[in-house]
């Protein structure tokens, strides 16, 4: 677990299943104006990661096929697949197989839908395609909620990070449940990337402050008036937060505490004539 | 033989594989496949025949969140 330490100078890099990560911000690839306009946000924010998907070649997708792979090599970001749209384990099973041969990489951003109007995952099958594809030597990062038994299910079978949301995805409302985000991440030690729901660079900054190990983000960047700009706040955000919380932050007073030394103050209690 | 390949109706000569199908629809690498929700690695496509009524899934990439 990447939490408070001693020595806020050292490096402070993001490790996930023993790779080394520069960057706690993890972005995602769709809704921008333009390839040109998400290849900026990229690299301007450097990310540790860029999401992607897959879809059918005959879908007529504008923004799919080689074009788009041509512009995953050439921004040289390591590539986080996801199962978006899959609801059962068995899809979701097959899609991560995909992934693995087309992007050529281990990793999976694991998503099993269980709810269509919330995204919210189906929490039940998300452990067993969890459990497979670890077997099979995936490095699997569930997107889950942020409950604590279902954290440490998604633990118990393999996995060596976990990211719950902070809302529904898209919906930009951030931490709709501070306390049980809050409880988890004192729970659970594992790394631990709030995905999803995610609006503002202060509600990135706020989870970085309570411990979390990173955040992954995409339609707060990709529908900002100015998508490159937002894409720099919010990597400021994340750095922020994680110097925030390894610095290590003052107990709140119940009461007014002078910051200015009170001994010595001129005319001190001096009643008025 | 009729199959469905990606949600669609397509008839293709009987005992075709795989890597027949990926020809004749011409697909653009890169791509993955999988055959009635099984994958089919691209070191299988040649030797895997495919049966009447299969539905084929053939993708690539998109941006994704």
């Amino acid at each position: 677990m990447n939490t408070a330490s001693p020595t806020p100078s050292a490096p402070d890099t993001l490790t996930l299943y023993g790779e080394t990560f520069q960057s706690r911000l993890l972005l995602g690839t769709a809704r921008y104006p333009s390839p040109s306009t998400l290849k900026a946000a990229v690299q301007q924010a450097r990310p540790g990661m860029v999401t992607a998907s897959l879809r059918r070649q005959t879908s007529g997708s504008a923004e799919g096929g080689q074009s788009f792979f041509e512009l995953l090599r050439e921004l040289g970001v390591p590539v986080l697949p996801n199962t978006a749209g899959c609801h059962s384990a068995q899809e979701a099973i097959t899609t991560a197989q995909m992934a693995r041969e087309v992007f050529n990489t281990p990793w999976i951003k694991l998503e099993v839908i269980g709810d269509d109007y919330t995204l919210q995952p189906d929490t039940l099958n998300l452990v067993a395609a969890a459990e497979t594809l670890v077997k099979s030597g995936f490095k699997v990062l569930p997107y889950c909620t942020e409950d604590l038994i279902l954290c440490q299910r998604l633990v118990d079978v393999g996995c060596q990070a976990v990211m719950p949301w902070a809302a529904p995805i898209g919906t930009g409302r951030g931490p709709v449940n501070p306390y049980g985000l809050q409880v988890l991440r004192d729970r659970l030690n594992v790394p631990m990337l709030v995905d999803a729901g995610l609006g503002l660079p202060s509600h990135a900054c706020q989870v970085m402050e309570w411990g979390f190990d990173g955040v992954l983000l995409n339609t707060a960047v990709a529908l900002a008036q100015d998508p490159v700009a937002m894409a720099v706040a919010f990597a400021d955000a994340v750095r922020a937060g994680r110097a925030a919380r390894r610095a290590g932050a003052m107990q709140p007073q119940a009461s007014a505490q002078p910051s200015t030394p009170v001994l010595g103050t001129p005319f001190w209690h001096h009643a008025p004539a | 033989m009729n199959l469905t390949v990606n949600g669609l109706p397509r008839t293709l000569q009987a005992g075709a594989s795989v890597a027949d199908l990926l020809a004749a629809m011409d697909a653009k690498p890169p791509f993955a496949v999988a055959v009635n929700t099984s994958f089919v690695p691209a070191t299988r496509h040649a030797q895997h025949l495919l049966q009447p009524g299969d539905h084929v899934e053939v993708i690539s990439p998109v941006t994704g969140g």
